[in-house]
């Protein structure tokens, strides 16, 4: 006896059985719940689901399959976004099988049949599972993606004297991204002065340091100069301790303190009141 | 090959480099400045980029070798127009063309010019 003849037979019988199956499998989703959806949503939700499963055994629908598998990826997500464990929502897609279980029980002759169905159902529930890693994935690179944008502003400080804060660690990839902005803005806006603000960098290490290196190496060579600021005590010691060389870039304490060294490279005068 | 056209205007030589730069060019543009600069004994060199959309090593380094043959004849190097993404090629590569001066414009690299004679 071959899958499909198995699945035909299974398809029929569960066709027949539709709604003692479906009445038993609401009530063991349902008593998993705890409350968090009434039954009738979820009978409905699960007759939807149950027809589609219907129509993919039967074999005879070659577009079932696919829809059966959207539908569960759909349901996967709602219940992500309501609060549902992965694990809650596979669990409701293996209760099928207890459903169908406890009618098939007594009829030993569709033994090999269940056998293949709850394979079937198996590969469901961990569709279901996978579409909620998927989805969490997803959320976690949006995240990372607008991280990466709220952390990068360019503020203009003054007329041709601009500032990048940084703040948290810096890597290649955040590097890259400062870089770019940086010297677009610098081109874009013909400032000659540039301030990276380091004060919201946690530690200064000698990759944190090269790439500060690099950007100021690169900022230079859009003919703008660059002034680093906010280096804190304990970064002072650190870079000095790593022997990091700075070489003849400029480098301030506070953001005030460069703004105050561009100002004058500027030709402005600051008064102090 | 296509071959760059020095200006002079003054006492600055003035290099826009219009064409897609092949190592040939920028060979030949090296010989004609430093022909220029014993000529003509001029104290400084504007190289325009604003066009030069593709760097690669070779070229970078032709640019930092200009710089230093400047040197020699006592004119001072001013490059100007670096588009960011060229910048950032450069860095990458390990070439800060420590040797020449920058300018973001060629108005800007005239006034640095001007204001260090």
């Amino acid at each position: 006896m071959d899958v499909d003849s198995n699945q035909g037979r299974m398809g029929a019988y569960l066709r027949d059985h539709q709604d003692k199956v479906v009445s038993r499998w609401t009530e063991l989703v349902v008593a998993g719940l705890r409350g968090r959806s009434s039954a009738a949503e979820v009978r409905r939700e699960l007759e939807d689901l149950y027809s589609l499963v219907i129509r993919a055994m039967s074999g005879a629908d070659v577009q079932a399959a696919g829809e059966l598998r959207a539908a569960l990826a759909e349901l996967s997500r709602s219940r992500a976004r309501n609060g549902f464990t992965p694990s809650e929502t596979a669990l409701a897609i293996f209760a099928l099988k207890d459903a169908v279980y406890e009618l098939v029980a007594d009829t030993t002759d569709l033994m090999p049949e269940y056998l293949a169905f709850s394979r079937t159902i198996d590969d469901l529930g961990l569709h279901t599972f996978e579409t909620y890693a998927t989805a969490r994935e997803q959320v976690i690179a949006d995240q990372a993606a607008s991280m990466l944008e709220l952390t990068t502003p360019v503020i203009r400080l003054w007329d041709g004297i601009i500032a990048v804060p940084l703040v948290g660690t810096l890597d290649s990839v955040r590097t890259q991204l400062v870089m770019e902005k940086l010297l677009e803005t610098l081109v874009a806006t013909g400032a000659e002065h540039a301030v990276l603000d380091i004060t919201g960098v946690p530690t200064v290490d000698t990759e944190v340091a090269q790439h500060l290196l690099k950007t100021v190496s690169a900022v230079r060579l859009v003919g703008a100069e660059c002034i680093i600021s906010g280096i804190r005590p304990q970064v002072a010691q650190t870079i000095v301790a790593l022997g990091i060389e700075f070489g003849d870039i400029a480098t301030k304490a506070s953001l005030a303190d460069a703004l105050a060294h561009a100002l004058s490279r500027t030709g402005h005068k600051i008064g102090t009141a | 090959m296509e071959r760059v056209p020095i200006l002079k205007i003054g006492k600055t030589l003035f290099v826009s480099i219009q064409i897609d730069l092949q190592d040939e060019s920028v060979m030949q543009l090296q010989e004609d400045l430093a022909e220029e600069l014993a000529g003509t004994g001029a104290h400084g060199v504007i190289i325009d980029i604003t066009a030069v959309e593709i760097v690669d090593s070779f070229i970078g380094r032709m640019l930092a070798t200009i710089g230093s043959i400047s040197r020699l004849f006592d004119a001072e190097t001013v490059l100007v127009g670096m588009r960011p993404a060229v910048a950032i090629t450069l860095t990458e590569l390990g070439l800060s063309l420590r040797g020449v001066r920058t300018a973001l414009n060629a108005e800007k690299g005239l006034a640095l010019l001007n204001g260090s004679a």
